[in-house]
């Protein structure tokens, strides 16, 4: 009946998870006391879980993305604890069988459940108000995309307290995830959290890149596009072209363990080398998916509080062009050990090389952006000059080992692992965390206190340093990722440093979470200086979304912008608003929809059920969605029109509050 | 405050359906490159793993080339009907495209009939998926291929019924109908790949 | 006091409290040719990141709203000289690093013996190499020497200025031969036969790795390397060989008694697997190498599975990769 689950798949002998359980299930049960003492559950389900509203679903995704952040990082701070105690003879306090475990899922859920939701957030927020349009191409699946997301992080934090989850890192390389080696569900998890989540980012892709090409206001021609929705752009072909591969991927595997094929077994014919080179055409390419907004952002940021246009626009949309196309034909420099020719690995090192131009020059591009300009150093222009010094530093670290011959001695080290970081948190965490300062206004008409989002700034920037200098020395002694021990005494204090400095990394996260819920008390509040009354909360955005109101109203524009050129929002303000030309119209918009829960709920039963065996509820699972899907598609009552007297009097509400600021100027 | 499309200026909503369709057109578009790029990647796992016979059966001792050229003959008519399908669309002859998507399902149905039973006898000679990376990658391929013909009936199936009641050939239908149509005519595509990569390439 | 020193991250302090920064002090020419790569790119690549990173602080200065002095072009955004020097620098420097890229993979190449020039530079141009079969195991590392019929379990004793050829399997899950101050790692993997060429250049006792992880005693999975001048190599061997090593096996290590070692030990949920310990053999069957690749391979039609599996394979994808859209006639 319930295939492979039995009650002993609950881990409650090991204490770490049932205080953890605990926890959990304190803070979800006050959640779910607190939203039916103030009988909310009508409100939540009408409001934020049956929207399409590509706004709202980006706030969803970062409070997802943020809940995950927290978990990969208590992750994080067990590895560096564990790795500061089990120095010789002492096994520390996690064994193996958990340690495993915890770097699998620090790497998994950082990568699938922190960066690409912060980055999902972002396409949903900045996309469609940026080109001007009322929302995605198709806003139904923009919400399943978010479901499937979420599901999957679900399910990948059930695997805590039924069963357990992969233990052999966030890759899952053959042979040691095939049965054979690996009879447990934690690579079941794996998969089937990795696999969902991939379908919501692929329709994710498909929908945004549709949304650029189609939706955008009269009169904007490509080059007029700003540039963190050319750089969304090119994400979105770079998942469109890569996703595939890993669902592939991840089903080959999937087959091998449930069906008993041979993909990648050690025996039978199977190829190990042919899943390291499928999983690195999509892993290699996830990077620049990953990074590709995060330059998109600090773009915006630079231009924004430098108060002068990006320089070199057309340059930045032609080097993110060429990442695209080097970053898709590189990946073999994650395998230079695995012995191929020189000559192969001579292409490959050197194309990655290669990729060090076009990201050199976007870095020049953000420099002379505030050459000569006036730069406000408010809360997101501080994430993008530690960016600057810090992905300066990790770039030099990649392309030191796109060389082969230095690759050869420093390949799955500390050093790689410093490296990674380096760019990842240098880049696309800060990158996504200045996305999140810069636009929290605009999403919610209140601004944040800059104070705090300065000290998490200066706590991520040096505990950045702190953690991971010291793994790029022990990466030079030779240290090995994944130990769970070791007995070098050079490691050693290098290893107390690196300790030292993920607590302080922990403080740059308390801090944000301090300001978060101190924005949160403000709005309550109605604290008066808080508010954004103008919608040009930075008082020099220069695209559209500046020139609306925040919140932004749930059709977002009143009327369809005309595109006047590059920053058009920065050109009304020189030269003035031209007068409305047409009356206000009807606005169509799609109604809410219950479909995402429902494919979501499937979606979960479905991931459950395949780790544990439980065919039946399989085919229950499938059954509900191919109904729900056929249901929809016969529903023809799915759109709206927004009336004009609505319309009115937002609009007018804003003159008021636009007068309101002159005023207090 | 707000009021029903339904409801609303009908001029205002064809503008805006039409739009809708034009979009959701080309997102189909998008999507058939991905599952591209899906079948690309199956197409290269088997060019990697179509010698490693692991001392079981080789293509050329198991294929029936026969039988598959029947299939392909199968599937290759079946886009045809379909075509004739969707010219009757434009047409708005409702009873023509009910006639040639029956006509196409039979065609599609016989094809899955046929594979499934090609399956069947491979396994039953020994020769199943657990066997060699060969024939799990052959499998593989073949099989998804099979299993999205599969899905296109089913999806032909909801939108025959769809047609055949109070929605008849509505522009969200015919939108419907191109997108199939795109759908079956790429599976029709990839299955000549299969075709000759993985028959003619083995027994060869 | 002097663990102290240690904290501060100071590569040339950390040196002189006699740490051994393993890439840094290699003891043969492929690592010292890992590291001079090393240090180049380093070097180069510091040559643009210092100026960008004073530049990057030096504007966020200069430029800072309150310094009202300074120049401000407001609309200023093009410039052709700028856009040539930020696109001719780095190509021109990435152009320089391609050329020591090409080199180097090519010198280096673990496939490659180890060149006659090498083993001048060292002293001993004209030394035969030694041929030692690397197999991984769960946790552990075995050794065989075909040409001495002798092996060894956690222990790699090999003469200084000699060629090392090693051939590379595994007999459990993929992992990765490392021996860091001797340079290049490289995967091992069951069914498949790697190369890597080595040579120590001077006597030392090396940490010796899996460098990729392997399961639950992947922390333990490591041995020593120990480098040893060619006199003092030839007395353990023959040491090895007599049996009167208490290190020394009872048996024989061929294929009845090879699944003893095979297989690690079951150990609790909730410990780590008790380290291998170090055992010599005597005496080995010949062939035992061979026939571990081969029996993933049975029945391959592909002649040369076993044999150079890892360069030929290893093209494969790569090559089907690219071809792959155009069978699907996109």
């Amino acid at each position: 009946m319930l295939g492979k689950l039995t009650l002993s798949a609950i881990p409650y002998d090991v204490p770490i998870l049932v205080g953890t359980f605990i926890g959990v299930a304190v803070v979800g049960i006050a959640v779910l006391a607190a939203v039916t003492y103030f009988k909310k559950w009508g409100y939540l389900w009408r409001e934020w879980l049956t929207t399409v509203d590509h706004k709202k679903l980006a706030i969803m995704y970062v409070i997802l993305g943020l809940v995950m952040l927290v978990r990969g990082f208590a992750d994080a701070l067990m590895m560096r604890t564990q790795l500061a105690l089990a120095y010789a003879g002492n096994p520390g306090y996690l064994p193996p069988h958990h340690y495993d475990q915890v770097f699998s899922a620090h790497g998994t859920i950082m990568i699938f459940f922190m960066a690409m939701v912060m980055m999902q957030a972002l396409f949903n927020f900045v996309v469609p108000l940026q080109i001007g349009a009322r929302d995605v191409a198709f806003p139904l699946i923009n919400s399943i995309s978010f479901y499937m997301t979420l599901v999957s992080a679900i399910l990948i934090n059930v695997s805590l307290f039924i069963g357990e989850f992969s233990n052999v890192g966030w890759l899952g390389y053959p042979p040691i995830s095939e049965l054979q080696f690996n009879p447990g569900v934690g690579v079941d998890y794996y998969i089937w959290s990795v696999q969902i989540s991939g379908i919501g980012t692929l329709l994710t892709g498909m929908n945004f890149l549709t949304t650029i090409i189609k939706l955008r206001a009269p009169g904007m021609k490509w080059m007029h596009i700003p540039v963190f929705t050319w750089t969304a752009f090119f994400a979105c072909i770079m998942i469109l072209t890569t996703f595939p591969v890993l669902t592939v991927s991840m089903a080959l595997l999937a087959l091998d363990r449930y069906v008993g094929m041979h993909f990648f077994t050690n025996d039978g014919g199977g190829s190990v080398m042919l899943y390291l080179n499928l999983i690195w055409s999509w892993g290699h390419p996830e990077v620049y998916i990953l990074i590709l907004p995060a330059f998109g952002v600090f773009s915006e940021i630079a231009a924004t509080f430098s108060g002068k246009p990006l320089f070199g626009y057309a340059t930045m949309v032609i080097a993110t062009g060429i990442i695209t196309f080097l970053g898709s034909i590189v990946w073999v420099h994650h395998f230079f050990t695995m012995g191929a020719g020189a000559d192969v690995n001579t292409f490959f090192g050197i194309m990655t090389m290669f990729i060090a131009v076009p990201t050199g020059v976007k870095i020049f591009n953000w420099l002379f952006t505030m050459y000569k300009g006036r730069v406000r150093f408010e809360g997101p222009m501080h994430w993008i000059v530690g960016f600057m010094i810090t992905f300066s530093i990790g770039g030099m670290t990649g392309v030191m080992m796109a060389m082969p011959a230095a690759d050869w001695v420093i390949h799955n080290s500390l050093f790689l692992v410093a490296h990674f970081h380096n760019v990842i948190i240098g880049g696309v965490f800060f990158g996504y965390v200045a996305g999140l300062s810069y636009w929290f206004p605009k999403a919610f008409g209140y601004k944040m206190r800059d104070v705090w989002g300065k000290w998490a700034f200066r706590f991520w920037f040096v505990g950045f340093y702190l953690s991971f200098i010291p793994l790029y020395a022990v990466g030079l002694e030779g240290m090995t990722r994944r130990m769970n021990h070791y007995d070098n005494p050079d490691w050693h204090p290098w290893l107390l440093v690196a300790c030292v400095g993920v607590f302080v990394l922990a403080a740059g996260l308390a801090c944000q979470v301090i300001q978060f819920v101190l924005a949160a008390f403000d709005a309550v509040n109605k604290k008066p200086d808080a508010l954004d009354l103008t919608g040009d909360n930075w008082g020099s955005g220069r695209t559209l979304e500046w020139s609306i109101p925040s919140p932004v109203p749930h059709y977002n524009f009143a009327r369809l912008p005309v595109i006047r050129g590059l920053d058009t929002f920065h050109i009304e303000k020189e030269l003035g608003r031209p007068a409305p030309v047409s009356e206000l119209e009807p606005i169509h918009m799609p109604k809410y929809s219950a479909v995402g829960p429902v494919l979501g709920a499937c979606g979960l039963l479905i991931g459950f059920a395949l780790v544990w065996h439980i065919w039946w509820a399989v085919v229950v699972g499938l059954v509900v969605a191919f109904f729900t899907v056929v249901h929809r598609s016969a529903n023809l009552d799915v759109d709206f029109y927004v009336p004009v007297e609505e319309i009115r009097a937002d609009e007018e509400a804003f003159a008021r509050r636009l007068a309101a600021a002159k005023a207090a100027e | 405050m707000s009021y029903d499309a339904t409801h609303a200026p009908s001029a205002h909503h064809d503008e805006h359906e039409h739009h809708q369709q034009e979009t959701t057109i080309f997102g189909f578009w998008i999507y058939l490159m991905t599952d591209c790029i899906i079948f690309g990647t199956l197409f290269a796992v088997f060019a990697t793993l179509c010698h490693h016979f692991a001392g079981g059966p080789t293509g050329k001792d198991l294929f029936d080339i026969k039988n598959v050229e029947i299939e392909t003959a199968i599937l290759l008519f079946s886009s045809i009907t379909y075509g004739f399908a969707s010219i009757n669309a434009h047409k708005k002859n409702k009873g023509a495209v009910l006639g040639w998507l029956l006509l196409t399902f039979l065609l599609g149905v016989s094809f899955v009939v046929l594979e499934i039973r090609e399956f069947n006898e491979l396994v039953a000679h020994g020769a199943g998926p657990d066997k060699s990376a060969f024939l799990s990658s052959f499998f593989t391929l073949v099989g998804t291929h099979g299993l999205h013909v599969t899905i296109g009936l089913i999806w032909m199936l909801v939108l025959f019924f769809q047609i055949m009641g109070k929605q008849g050939l509505s522009t969200r239908m015919q939108t419907k109908l191109t997108c199939l149509s795109l759908f079956w005519h790429f599976l029709d595509i990839v299955w000549i790949c299969v075709f000759s990569f993985v028959y003619l390439g083995s027994v060869v | 006091m002097k663990r102290l020193w240690r904290f501060f991250p100071a590569l040339p302090a950390l040196m002189l409290s006699g740490c051994t920064v393993d890439l840094l002090q290699p003891a043969g020419p492929i690592g010292e040719g890992n590291r001079d790569m090393m240090v180049l790119e380093w070097a180069v690549m510091m040559c643009v990141v210092v100026p960008v990173i004073i530049a990057t602080l030096v504007f966020a200065w200069r430029y800072r709203a309150s310094n009202t002095k300074a120049e401000y072009l407001r609309n200023w955004s093009h410039s052709n000289k700028i856009e040539v020097f930020i696109w001719g620098v780095p190509i021109l420097i990435i152009l320089v690093l391609s050329v020591f890229n090409y080199k180097s993979t090519h010198d280096y190449d673990p496939y490659k013996p180890i060149s006659k020039e090498m083993q001048a530079k060292v002293g001993a141009p004209d030394a035969k190499p030694l041929h030692v079969e690397v197999i991984s195991l769960d946790w552990k590392w075995l050794f065989i020497y075909p040409d001495l019929g002798i092996a060894t379990i956690n222990e790699l004793d090999v003469p200084t200025k000699t060629p090392l050829d090693f051939r590379i399997t595994s007999d459990s899950v993929m992992t990765s031969f490392f021996i860091p101050q001797l340079g290049s790692q490289i995967y091992s993997m069951a069914g498949m036969e790697t190369q890597l060429h080595l040579l120590a250049s001077r006597p030392g006792n090396f940490q010796g790795e899996a460098a990729q992880y392997t399961g639950p005693g992947f922390s333990d999975m490591r041995f020593r390397a120990i480098a040893m001048p060619q006199e003092q190599f030839d007395a353990w061997v023959q040491n090895v060989r007599s049996g009167d090593n208490p290190l020394v096996a009872k048996e024989a290590l061929d294929a009845q008694t090879y699944p003893k070692y095979h297989t690690a030990p079951p150990a609790p949920h909730d410990e780590a697997p008790k380290p291998a310990p170090v055992v010599y053999f005597s005496s080995v069957q010949s062939g035992l190498f061979e026939g571990i690749v081969a029996k993933y391979n049975v029945g391959m039609s592909h002649e040369d599975h076993g044999k150079d599996m890892g360069e030929k394979s290893m093209n494969m994808p790569a090559e089907s990769h690219e071809a792959a859209p155009s069978n699907t006639g996109m």
